[in-house]
């Protein structure tokens, strides 16, 4: 393959020319990492320059379709694109529901006009986008969601209540799921509809949740005007979209231990803080137990891996997404249970300058949310057992 | 690389389940325990293994072989867990060739691999001397005497050593018994003056053998490889070892999850399905999201080793310990999850179970490889 290890060549050069050195440092802060959108306050001119030429290039979304603004790379180029940014440990230049969930959405479902509308500046990160899924009675059982969509002739109007929004606060758009035939059977009612968050009767309340602050919110629908245009796909056939996207979010929360690859091993933080005896580690059960997570996350890193790899050559089986979201978010959840276990009750301070102000409780106490947002452990349990391994049918 | 077989290695792996299931299933291994074969194993079988061309799957081609690989192998043995065949294939297709691939003088190569290549010659390497693996721990004694050696001491647990016609056995000239220095690898001839071979039948119904070496004279061509440095050959070997013991008990693990699957959706009480309670359903779909993690140590490693990669040490450790940890979870859930039938011999969940422990606990069972995965890593 000639062309791809010229492919490989031109990419590292061209990186290495127009990666800014700052944006190859390890994420730290929630802002080190781009999200985008009207109300994005970029913490250094590299991270505006870092997002703009890529974004020039597509490479936002290097494998969507260049016509509508994507990088247009084949799977094999995109898999070369993101080896080399890790080989110099380049930021992801973009980070967005946009990216990840609702623009795939749109290339697959959406019309052209909304296609137009919307796919160039997701990969340009003009616009914030936020997901309405979940209601306050409507969690694990999201297809009965009540928030009413109406039909006024040439426009729509909603009504209704949404939790568990990221970021609606600071969101510029939301895709929100609505009910537009009250008389179907649950999933046979459904919508999706776009509209903007400046809209009004769209008003937003943070959560606080056991970790502190959040960027969850419940978003709130009153009289809601939403044009008729802007609805994606067919009308009451928006729970086909519905899985679509989830399958998208648990791909992407399943995969959120799994990016810190620069990041400190836990072998390391256990060396510091406990020592080594002998050549082994001091506390020979802490010794047990990290070596087999280091097991278990090397294993669910591969596997991440092969998946792309067996979609890549055409040999993937469906509903893997469940299978990775459940074995990543568990795996992530052990970590962090384990460096409260390394580090004593140090990571359990809460406050002050000495203790980097809870960071470590609040890390450890956030990803007991991993196993329940998107789908939790049990749903995605459930899926495996009925779709891949066929339980259940009568 | 991509994390994926090849065409040719995908065409060897439906190759060798279409032979297995056909000619070696488990039945075989069951009519073998019942009749207790002296052999231990079918000679018709793995002369049409051989005929396949599987003895010579690590050959090089220069000896006759195919080359074809350790991923191609590791088709075959992932395939083998399936129907738990007894064959010669993993201690001398495997271990006997690995060993003189790495060691191996080109004498000894060019005399004893088309040997092996045409079905002629069977191996078994007799490393440890414990219950427990312990491959540089070695109490068996090498002493020049004239010419050659003289062979003293006992080695335990030697898989197919009753049946194999030479023997691959590690022993000690100098050091105390914990060292790595001072150990060499011998070629012995099973029936050579002063071996003594006890057949051990263990829980999986197949060969191992306790053997004592008393006074067992050697030339000096039985030496295999560079007198005193075995111990880092050795390494390499139950490396080799274990990734394909990996391979086995992922395929071993998937037959077992897909016969439970299976019962789970004939079986009824309180007249449903006992697939349709979540209970047993989220042991189910926990059990494969394991089996899926495993499936990827293993490709990686058997990759690994097929590109010489440093990181063979690490992956090897790895995919072992947690192979012996899902075979163990799939094996203990299978016969739960089947109930009382579970327990029954009638029934072949037994014999999964049995080979589990038993390829678990050959060149390190899990436990040993988190540590020694620990302290390769530096911890």
């Amino acid at each position: 393959m000639p062309d791809l290890e010229q492919f490989r060549r031109e990419t590292r050069i061209w990186l290495e020319a127009n990666c800014p050195l700052s944006q190859r440092e390890s994420v730290v802060e929630f802002e080190d990492r781009c999200w985008g959108g009207t109300k994005w306050k970029f913490t250094s001119d590299d991270q505006k320059r870092w997002l703009e030429v890529m974004a020039a290039r597509g490479w936002t979304a290097p494998d969507w379709p260049a016509e509508y603004g994507g990088g247009g790379l084949n799977k094999e180029e995109t898999k070369i694109l993101r080896e080399e940014m890790n080989r110099i440990n380049a930021r992801v230049p973009l980070f967005s529901m946009g990216l990840s969930m609702i623009g795939p959405a749109l290339l697959k479902y959406g019309s052209e006009a909304l296609k137009r509308q919307h796919i160039r500046n997701i990969v340009e990160g003009r616009i914030w986008w936020c997901q309405g899924y979940s209601e306050p009675n409507f969690g694990s059982d999201l297809a009965g969601l009540q928030t009413r969509c109406e039909d006024k002739g040439d426009h729509f109007i909603v009504n209704g209540q949404k939790v568990w929004t990221s970021y609606a606060d600071r969101a510029d758009w939301m895709f929100c799921l609505v009910r537009t035939d009250p008389a179907a059977v649950k999933h046979a009612g459904i919508s999706l509809v776009l509209f903007d968050m400046n809209t009004p009767g769209v008003t937003t309340r943070p959560i606080r949740l056991i970790s502190g602050k959040s960027p969850f919110c419940e978003t709130f629908l009153d009289d809601v005007r939403v044009e008729k245009d802007q609805l994606v796909g067919t009308l009451n056939k928006g729970w086909e979209l519905a899985t679509y996207l989830l399958t998208h979010e648990r791909e992407m929360i399943g995969s959120i231990g799994q990016s810190s690859t620069s990041a400190k091993s836990l072998h390391d933080h256990a060396v510091e803080q406990i020592g080594l005896a002998g050549g082994a580690l001091a506390d020979s059960v802490l010794r047990t137990d990290i070596a087999r997570w280091e097991m278990d996350n090397r294993a669910f890193e591969l596997t991440a891996e092969r998946i792309t790899d067996e979609a890549t050559a055409g040999q993937g089986v469906g509903a893997a997404s469940s299978m990775l979201k459940y074995t990543g978010t568990e795996i992530n959840k052990r970590r962090h249970e384990l460096l409260v276990s390394i580090h004593g009750q140090r990571a359990l301070a809460w406050e002050g300058d000495a203790y980097d102000h809870g960071l470590m409780a609040t890390q450890w106490l956030r990803t007991k949310g991993n196993s329940i947002e998107g789908g939790t452990s049990e749903i995605q349990l459930n899926i495996i057992a009925k779709r891949i391994l066929g339980l259940g049918k009568e | 690389m991509a994390l994926v077989l090849n065409e040719e290695q995908r065409m060897l792996k439906d190759a060798a389940r279409d032979f297995l299931s056909e000619h070696a299933p488990v039945a075989q291994l069951r009519q073998l325990r019942d009749s207790r074969d002296a052999q231990g194993y079918s000679r018709a079988t793995w002369q049409q293994m051989v005929d396949l061309g599987w003895s010579g799957i690590l050959v090089p081609e220069a000896q006759g072989g195919l080359d074809f690989g350790h991923v191609g192998m590791g088709q075959i043995m992932e395939q083998n867990g399936r129907t738990l065949t007894a064959s010669p294939l993993f201690a001398t297709a495997v271990m006997g060739v690995s060993a003189l691939v790495q060691a191996g003088s080109l004498a000894q190569r060019n005399a004893l691999l088309p040997a092996i290549v045409a079905g002629e010659l069977q191996l078994a390497p007799a490393l440890d001397e414990g219950p427990h693996h312990a491959p540089c721990r070695v109490r068996t004694r090498l002493e020049a005497r004239g010419d050659g050696f003289v062979l003293n001491g006992e080695k335990q647990f030697v898989s197919d050593g009753h049946s194999a016609d030479q023997l691959i056995v590690s022993a000690r000239s100098a050091g105390a018994d914990a060292d790595r220095d001072g150990i060499s690898l011998v070629l012995v001839e099973r029936t050579a003056p002063g071996v003594t071979v006890e057949r051990v039948v263990m829980a999986d119904s197949r060969n191992s053998a306790m053997i004592r070496f008393d006074n067992v004279a050697l030339p000096r061509a039985a030496l295999l490889g560079e007198p005193g440095t075995a111990c880092a050959v050795i390494e390499r070997l139950t490396e080799i070892g274990n990734a394909h013991l990996a391979a086995e008990l992922l395929g071993l693990s998937l037959e077992a999850c897909e016969q439970t699957v299976a019962y789970l959706n004939t079986r009824k009480q309180f007249g449903v399905l006992i697939g349709s309670y979540q209970g047993l359903q989220h042991r189910a779909a926990h059990l494969f999201s394991e089996i899926e993690l495993l499936k990827s140590l293993v490709i990686k490693t058997l990759q690994a080793l097929d590109a010489g990669s440093a990181e063979v040490a690490v992956l090897a450790s790895l995919a072992k310990a947690k192979a012996g940890e899902v075979a163990t979870l799939a094996t203990n859930e299978a016969v739960q999850l089947h109930g009382g039938v579970g327990m029954t011999d009638e029934l072949d969940i037994g014999f999964f179970m049995k080979r589990a422990r038993v390829a678990e606990h050959l060149y390190g069972d899990h436990r040993y490889h988190l540590r020694r995965f620990a302290a390769l890593s530096g911890y």
